[in-house]
């Protein structure tokens, strides 16, 4: 299986090697799609991995006993819906195409498998209708 | 032959035919001008794009004891409006940012905040603060006044938009190899993106070409409540290009609106952040077309495929002021994703919303068929193509010494 995971850092965890473990212990392929890894305060990385399902839950296990927490993708990153007026905006800075033109109906959709959130939509959104709540 | 009247009296009996612009295409590949100008009586029609010529005037009432805000200065969540009129009567235009906003000097700049994001607050009800300074008078003492207003507070509160609704538009290509950030969003250098902002075949007046119908005096949808034509909008244009059969290929048409903001809907008022740019505001705005005659049928019923725009270069050309298209796409093609532009496949974006413009144009069909909207005949018509109206520039003039 593949999936897009968000890693949360507490200060005392930055120091380990855990993406090394991840391909070494579990045959894991990984993706660092962002990372912003800070000595004095708590970080995070967005992966996306890829496995085995038996080596996926096994490298999660891993990543939960090292005391990290870890979230899907789509927890992190939304759409407020009742703000969001599918002007089509953020599909012209989102280079994996996880924002595209449904050309049926014209609207926005959010495609979160493709995101790699890089957060160019929440910074050019005309009406502010997308959040990522990264710290 | 119809007339407007007429239309009014199938309206108020039930029995008018009104169908939204994107039925009317259909309705008339099937039937053919002559049976659809028979059968159909109203076209709706419908944009949501982002419109900086828009703002509100408001009343805000006399405080005791009074104060003459008019000549003073005042903030609304601390964006500035326009005081140069009556002791309590004031302007809010959309792109107004407050005078602490850093603008451009991290580029490129946020813009969160302004008078678009002030009258979407208002209209959805929101408590204003409001900050005013005078000079004080005999007559209006006061010299500072501090509250919080609201659409409840306040005497008038009406949206004048001096430009929307604009006949087509530019398709913005960057040719230069920066990005740049502009009112047509973000555009990638080396003609890597191409934006628009056309509702295309929903737009108000690509639907009414010669403004046969739509004059000072029309009754329209505007941010979700009525409004009117007010008058022909800032830099319209009829001279543009157009096809043959009259159709703009270019920035033609626009109209001045006006209409009662505490009726209308933050849905349909948004306040936007153009990053790099400034603060704009999307407007929902609707038309209702009388299918008159033959040729008012020929018109409502073009399609994308009919509708063109020139690309312009906005990374040295359009700054510069320099009259230049690289060449002419029509709506179909950008609506599909992707234009090919001297040769090069590039792919589109647009930066109105088609589906809001769906939907006020389905809206506005609603109110009709529901006898709440009738047409309305124009006062006095727009300036048409034989009018003699063009665009004037602003030249840096040295007046002659006499």
């Amino acid at each position: 299986m593949k999936k897009r995971i968000i890693i949360r850092f507490k200060r005392k965890t930055i120091d380990k090697p855990i993406v090394y473990r991840l391909a070494k212990d579990y045959d894991l392929i990984f993706a660092i799609l962002r990372a912003s890894v800070f000595p004095r305060a708590d970080s995070m990385m967005v992966l996306e991995i890829e496995g085995t399902d038996e080596n996926f839950q096994k490298g999660i296990e891993y990543l939960k006993d090292m005391n990290l927490d870890i979230e899907p993708i789509e927890q992190d990153i939304n759409r407020d819906e009742s703000r969001c007026v599918h002007c089509g905006v953020c599909t012209s800075v989102c280079a994996p195409e996880a924002m595209y033109i449904n050309r049926e109906d014209m609207k926005v959709e959010f495609d979160y498998e493709k995101c790699v959130a890089c957060e160019l939509c929440v910074k050019v959104c005309p009406v502010k209708a997308m959040n990522v709540s990264f710290e | 032959m119809k007339t407007i009247d007429e239309i009014n009296e199938k309206i108020k009996n039930g029995k008018a035919v009104v169908v939204t612009a994107e039925e009317m295409v259909e309705i008339t590949k099937d039937k053919g001008t002559k049976k659809a100008a028979e059968y159909v009586d109203v076209v709706t029609t419908g944009t949501f794009g982002p419109m900086c010529s828009s703002g509100m005037f408001m009343n805000v009432g006399h405080s005791k004891p009074r104060i003459k805000i008019g000549g003073g200065k005042c903030l609304l969540n601390d964006v500035p409006a326009y005081t140069g009129i009556a002791a309590v009567d004031i302007y809010l235009g959309a792109t107004a940012i407050p005078d602490d906003d850093p603008r451009n000097m991290v580029y490129p700049g946020a813009f969160k905040y302004g008078g678009a994001h002030v009258i979407e607050e208002f209209v959805n009800g929101k408590n204003i603060r409001l900050a005013a300074t005078a000079y004080g008078t005999d007559c209006y003492p006061r010299k500072h006044i501090e509250t919080y207003i609201n659409k409840d507070t306040v005497n008038e509160a009406y949206l004048y938009n001096p430009r929307n609704a604009y006949q087509n538009y530019n398709v913005a290509v960057n040719l230069s190899k920066k990005i740049i950030y502009t009112y047509m969003g973000i555009v990638r250098p080396h003609m890597l993106s191409a934006n628009y902002c056309s509702a295309g075949q929903l737009s108000p007046l690509l639907k009414d070409p010669k403004y046969r119908t739509i004059g000072i005096g029309t009754r329209i949808f505007l941010g979700g409540g009525v409004g009117y034509v007010a008058w022909n909008g800032t830099q319209h244009n009829p001279d543009a290009l157009r096809s043959p059969d009259g159709l703009p290929r270019a920035g033609a048409g626009t109209i001045a609106v006006i209409g009662d903001a505490k009726k209308m809907s933050g849905d349909y008022l948004k306040g936007a952040s153009f990053v790099g740019y400034g603060v704009t505001m999307f407007v929902g705005l609707g038309i209702p077309i009388p299918v008159l005659d033959e040729e008012m049928a020929y018109f409502t019923s073009r399609s994308d495929e009919d509708f063109w725009a020139q690309v312009v270069d906005y990374g040295n050309d359009y700054p510069n002021r320099v009259p230049k298209s690289i060449c002419e796409v029509n709506y179909a093609q950008l609506k599909s994703g992707k234009v090919t532009i001297n040769g090069t496949e590039v792919p589109t974006y647009p930066i109105s919303s088609y589906s809001k413009a769906r939907e006020i144009a389905t809206i506005l069909k609603d109110w009709i068929h529901s006898k709440a909207f009738l047409l309305t005949n124009p006062v006095t018509p727009l300036p048409g193509v034989d009018s003699g109206i063009s665009l004037n520039t602003l030249e840096e003039n040295v007046p002659e010494i006499v």
